[in-house]
């Protein structure tokens, strides 16, 4: 196809992607430079009938007038990245130099609202997605050999935790752990502690997400292991029986090999989705023990009085970073291949 | 001949499928058990006395003379107006899918089609901002948005679902493109078609499989959007997500907890029938990705 008439098929699809996705991300480079304007105070005096007051009130009107002017605020270069709500490395230097141990080092650190949030992020992509895929490959393994009857109604209800929103999914089970609702009564009783609440201790509501986590994505692996399973070479799994192989040993030595090329896309998708993390936080209220980098972002932009823009795409810039050593691995080995066939 | 590598000892096919059920309970019994309790009252959905009573709902039958009430339905639809944001949900789904599908299949077929190397930078780029968490997307817009004063129309927010949703959909589509037999369209140009008349006349009535797929994916995404549709819209254009998300805000006091239990049950009707239908397309669209790729 020759390029003209390629530009005229794409161009429009392009147009979206650059205007909506390549420039916001500049949009947010320039503006992780910028931080607030200082407000400009104005000092009055009142004076009434029993004296003087002095009172300092924020000029409404001159800081409209400023941000009309500069809307961004005012040029801070790299501050915000180094500042004690970012990469805070005057912190951290503090806190190597005058902690004794390594447990006073993590608590200390964990206390910093960055790292506390990349910490959680990178724990519930590296935990939940080995987990996904176990088991999805379990439930793949066993529905495969269930009567075919049975297959259709399975993988319907299988599919409601993955489709249904994130939001929504996740408020379904906080109701459900809630210590009214019918797990949370129920783990109390099981044992035996009334005061058992999911939601009050940080592990818990770790575990509580990565559990989420694991329910939401687990179908996704099942089903992509599953159409694969229905390829799986039906002469090697017998000449593998023939060979005197047993039931543990085909899948280990003929499934699992043969599905490995799927286990590395569900890891991707998986990888790209869990680093995203955000609407469970929100659904189970736990923002107070686990936050997410996109969390933050999102909390900057709600501040109550005016967004901070430029502390929340300071926050976008360091994701976006961590997005892209994530998919480093990806991109080269794409890379190779597209070589190897041209 | 397979029946003889599938022969399984009984043991094994008791152990089977007390593990199917077993999973069948996580997946589905969250949702049958929220939607029976959207039809309660919260002194039995949430109760303090015995999980059973949101199964028979003694509390309701004292406050509305029945097990069964509509009250969560009623609360949230006609007095928090859930109804605007379950028509806004449908106008912003609808154009999303419609716009997103046309852009989609007029990128995914030059690139499946153009063998320069430009196609595979175009693809990685598209990865790279599939990656791309759409909250930092949505930190670039707000500004640039605020000034240009179109922040909180239901069109911006359809393009910028329809941008953040081109990259998977170009890929899918191209994928699939890839496919069809590239005689197809070449016969046709060899007859004297341009590159449009082969793509209108040949193509698009063998491509409807593939798009009905990746459309599926687009009305997922848009529909279960949070991030973009919950910072980009006025409270009166809200969706539903969002919409449900500042009911959570002002749901403190007693009963108004399922109001937005039963708007979380009027979100996911849809989605069940959705599955209902589609669930072949469903899986072969999850699949499709990870065959080719």
């Amino acid at each position: 196809m020759p390029h003209k008439t390629f530009m005229a098929f794409i161009w429009p699809s392009l147009l979206a992607m650059v205007l909506f996705i390549a420039l916001p991300i500049l949009s947010v480079g320039y503006q992780s430079l910028f931080i607030e304007h200082k407000q400009i105070l104005i000092e009055a005096e009142t004076c009434g009938p029993f004296g003087c007051n002095k009172e300092v009130t924020v000029d409404v009107e001159a800081m409209a007038d400023l941000r009309a002017e500069q809307p961004a605020g005012r040029f801070n270069g790299l501050g915000t990245y180094t500042n004690a709500s970012h990469l805070a490395f005057d912190e951290i230097g503090e806190i190597f130099a005058t902690s004794e141990n390594f447990g006073e080092i993590r608590n200390r650190i964990m206390n910093l609202p960055f790292y506390k949030a990349l910490i959680f992020t990178l724990a519930y992509t590296f935990i939940v997605t080995p987990l996904v895929i176990i088991l999805g490959f379990i439930i793949a393994v066993v529905v495969n050999s269930i009567p075919k009857l049975l297959k259709g109604p399975v993988i319907f209800f299988s599919l409601l935790p993955m489709l249904v929103t994130p939001l929504v999914g996740s408020l379904v089970l906080f109701w459900m752990i809630d210590s009214r609702g019918i797990i949370g009564a129920g783990l109390q009783a099981l044992f035996g502690d009334p005061t058992l609440s999911l939601k009050a201790s940080p592990t818990l509501t770790w575990i509580t997400l990565f559990v989420y986590g694991v329910w939401h994505s687990a179908p996704f692996a099942f089903v992509v292991f599953y159409a694969g399973l229905q390829t799986v070479p039906q002469d090697t799994l017998e000449s593998a029986m023939v060979d005197g192989a047993s039931r543990w040993e085909r899948v280990r030595f003929v499934t699992i090999p043969y599905l490995m090329p799927l286990a590395t896309f569900i890891a991707l998708m998986q990888l790209m989705d869990n680093f995203r993390i955000f609407e469970p936080i929100i659904g189970f209220s736990a923002a107070a023990s686990a936050t997410s980098l996109s969390y933050l972002i999102y909390n900057d932009l709600r501040a109550a009085e005016s967004p901070l823009f430029g502390s929340a795409a300071a926050t976008s810039m360091l994701t976006i970073v961590g997005v892209i050593i994530l998919l480093l691995p990806v991109l080269r080995r794409n890379w190779r291949e597209f070589n190897r066939k041209t | 001949m397979s029946n003889l590598a599938n022969k399984k000892p009984p043991s094994l096919v008791a152990l089977s499928t007390v593990f199917v059920l077993f999973w069948l309970v996580v997946a589905a019994f969250p949702f049958l058990w929220t939607m029976w309790g959207s039809f309660k009252v919260e002194g039995d959905f949430f109760s303090r006395a015995d999980w059973m009573n949101a199964i028979t709902g003694p509390v309701t039958e004292r406050q509305h003379g029945g097990p069964f009430t509509l009250d969560g339905y009623r609360g949230a639809w006609i007095e928090q107006e859930f109804w605007r944001a379950v028509l806004n949900t449908g106008i912003v789904v609808f154009f999303t899918v419609v716009i997103s599908l046309t852009l989609g299949t007029l990128g995914g077929y030059a690139l499946a089609r153009s063998g320069f190397k430009y196609t595979f930078w175009l693809l990685m780029a598209a990865l790279v901002f599939r990656a791309m968490p759409h909250v930092t997307l949505v930190s670039g817009y707000l500004l640039p948005f605020f000034q240009m004063n179109i922040w909180g129309y239901l069109p911006t927010t359809i393009i910028v679902l329809v941008a953040i949703n081109q990259p998977f959909t170009l890929w899918m589509l191209h994928s699939f493109f890839l496919s069809i037999p590239k005689d197809l369209d070449e016969a046709a140009m060899v007859d004297g078609c341009t590159r449009f008349q082969a793509f209108r006349l040949a193509i698009i009535p063998v491509m409807w499989p593939g798009v009905v797929t990746t459309g599926l994916f687009s009305f997922l995404l848009a529909y279960n959007d949070f991030t973009v549709t919950s910072m980009l819209l006025t409270q009166e254009n809200a969706t539903m997500i969002p919409k449900i998300n500042s009911f959570l805000g002002s749901t403190q006091e007693e009963g108004k907890v399922m109001y937005a239990v039963a708007a979380v049950v009027s979100a996911i009707v849809p989605l069940f029938v959705l599955i209902l239908f589609f669930q072949r397309q469903i899986v072969s669209g999850l699949t499709a990705g990870a065959v080719k790729g």
